[in-house]
């Protein structure tokens, strides 16, 4: 899932300075689950402004609604004449929904409510970790399903590297070294011949928007279009 | 077109001997001509380092012109944190075109050691892979891409091996790995623990490996018992065995540094009759002025010439 952490408040609430109504949109997908924008969240962030902005003088109004994805028009619509009445939006879904919801109303100023961090997993309650930067050339399959790009410092492809230190990465003691980790998970498996072959330079694709149109998709269009 | 010093020295079946210059932190040229000074005439070729512990230093190609200038043969270190596969083969274009001829091929250490912990480091391409990039430049005359060098760059490539770090078994693959991508010759960490080094060495012997590649092994002299304690607890990769701080906390501590140079004559001498081992890599780190007397006591003067 997409990881997010929320905003510090103190930036959020400067972001709103000259907002007298504002809309905190949560999204009940990714950063619900790591508790950082579902509905809890919302409520949480808006009684937060509702005291420091009366404490100020400068009271605000606040709205609140969440959806199952903001990341999907389907759902969006929910707001749709809703969101009018506001005159600022906080948007506590991933970059990804902030951004949809920003094109949906392009005349509302929408303000990032979270810090979307990484693509992760959910280790416990309240603890993720990052597992996958979407590099766009996966190859886990050499190396044991565990992903240096995201897990070795150094991103590298054919390590470890002369760093590594009983186990751990060399920049931080408690950081497993992700070399250290596919070496032995490769060696119990017999499958060290697949790491002894030299990785070629990868094929970075995330260095420019990237969409993807499965092949039912483009064929349905060109049906439409005859 | 000069031939570098080092392969010239090394395919000669001499047993190699090359220094190591850290550029200053600014444009000071004195600074390198001062280091330099204590370099000519006693080592084969010196490592320039390219930001070193990830701090913001004089550029490795532009200190490596002025140590040329000094005298010196200089052994262009790059390493991938910095810039991408663009920047990196115009860099070796120009690197050539200004007449150096060897270089060492690094991941260099990750950029949260350094002054600059904000920044991005690069790593576009791994040390595996730049070491096949420069080979790919001079074997085949072309970029990475494929597209045709116009003169190629025909360097003298060299890599690191750390014999130390875990996973200890697969460390002589990795060594196998860097000579398939193309390494001439290999410079190890620096070294203390002597039997993990044999034992290395024996393991690469045994693969055929050191018949394909030079080895050079690291050797730095322990300038004081802070300076080992420090070694063995901060470095990252760093193997200080106990015998090695006894040693030196056995002795006065104004005898601390020559007992250091001791040990590092001892395990040159060593080296000289390794089999498997065609040279010495010595890191006298910040220490460069000792490197005429270290020479001298580890009998490798007069360099040869060839
Ligand atoms: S290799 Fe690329 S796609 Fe695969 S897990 Fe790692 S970052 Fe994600
Ligand atoms: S120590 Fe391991 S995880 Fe850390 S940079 Fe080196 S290879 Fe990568």
């Amino acid at each position: 899932m997409i990881v997010a952490e929320r905003k510090p408040f103190q930036e959020i609430k400067d972001m709103l300075k000259d907002a007298k109504k504002v809309l905190t949109v949560g999204c009940g997908t990714c950063v619900a689950v790591c508790l950082a924008g579902g509905s809890k969240e919302v409520g949480v962030l808006n009684a937060e402004l509702k005291i420091a902005r009366k404490l100020e003088g400068k009271p605000i109004e606040l709205g609140a609604a969440t959806v199952e994805r903001q990341c999907d028009r389907e759902f969006l619509a929910e707001l749709d004449g809703v969101i009018d009445r506001y005159d600022a939006v906080v948007s506590m879904a991933c970059g990804v929904g902030i951004q949809f919801l920003a094109e949906r109303y392009p005349q509302i100023p929408v303000f990032p409510g979270v810090n979307t961090t990484f693509m992760g997993a959910n280790q416990d309650v309240g603890w993720y970790e990052e597992r996958c930067r979407g590099c766009g050339t996966c190859f886990l399959g050499i190396t044991g399903g565990i992903c240096p790009v995201t897990m070795c410092a150094k991103g590298l492809q054919n390590g470890p590297c002369g760093g590594t230190n009983n186990g751990s990465c060399e920049i931080n003691q408690d950081q497993p070294c992700a070399w250290q980790a596919i070496y032995e998970r490769l060696a119990k498996q017999g499958r060290l011949a697949s790491i002894m072959a030299i990785c070629p330079p990868t094929d970075w694709r995330n260095q420019i928007p990237r969409t993807i149109v499965q092949p039912g998709y483009a064929k349905r269009k060109q049906l439409l279009a005859k | 077109m000069t031939e570098s010093n080092l392969k010239k020295i090394l395919d000669a079946g001499h047993f190699a001997f090359t220094g190591e210059l850290g550029p200053p932190r600014g444009a000071n040229v004195a600074a390198i001509m001062e280091k330099a000074k204590f370099l000519v005439g006693n080592v084969d070729s010196v490592n320039i380092t390219d930001n070193q512990t990830a701090m913001v230093r004089m550029s490795s190609w532009g200190a490596s012109l002025i140590a040329m200038q000094a005298g010196l043969e200089p052994n262009y270190q790059m390493v991938c944190r910095d810039r991408n596969r663009l920047a990196m083969q115009a860099d070796i274009l120009g690197a050539w075109a200004h007449g150096i001829r060897n270089m060492l091929c690094l991941s260099g250490d990750h950029q949260q050691f350094g002054d600059h912990p904000q920044s991005k480091g690069v790593f576009d391409i791994d040390s595996m892979q730049l070491i096949g990039m420069v080979r790919k430049m001079r074997d085949e005359g072309k970029f990475l891409s494929g597209g045709d060098i116009d003169d190629s760059p025909k360097m003298f490539i060299g890599a690191a091996a750390n014999p130390f770090a875990e996973p200890f078994d697969w460390r002589v693959h990795r060594l196998a790995k860097k000579i398939q991508a193309g390494a001439d010759f290999v410079q190890t960490q620096c070294i203390f623990n002597m039997d993990k080094m044999r034992r290395w060495v024996q393991q690469a012997n045994d693969m055929g490996l050191t018949e394909k590649v030079y080895i050079l092994a690291g050797v730095t002299p322990m300038k004081s018992l802070g300076m080992a304690r420090y070694m063995k607890l901060k470095v990252p990769g760093m193997d200080v065995p106990d015998d090695i701080i006894d040693r030196i906390k056995g002795v006065d501590k104004k005898k601390q540094a020559d007992e250091g140079i001791r040990i590092a004559c001892e395990q040159i001498q060593e080296f000289k009759e390794m089999k498997g081992v065609a040279g010495v890599h010595l890191m006298a780190i910040e220490w460069e002025h000792r490197v005429p007397e270290i020479a001298e006591r580890a009998k490798v003067l007069p360099r040869p010439k060839v």
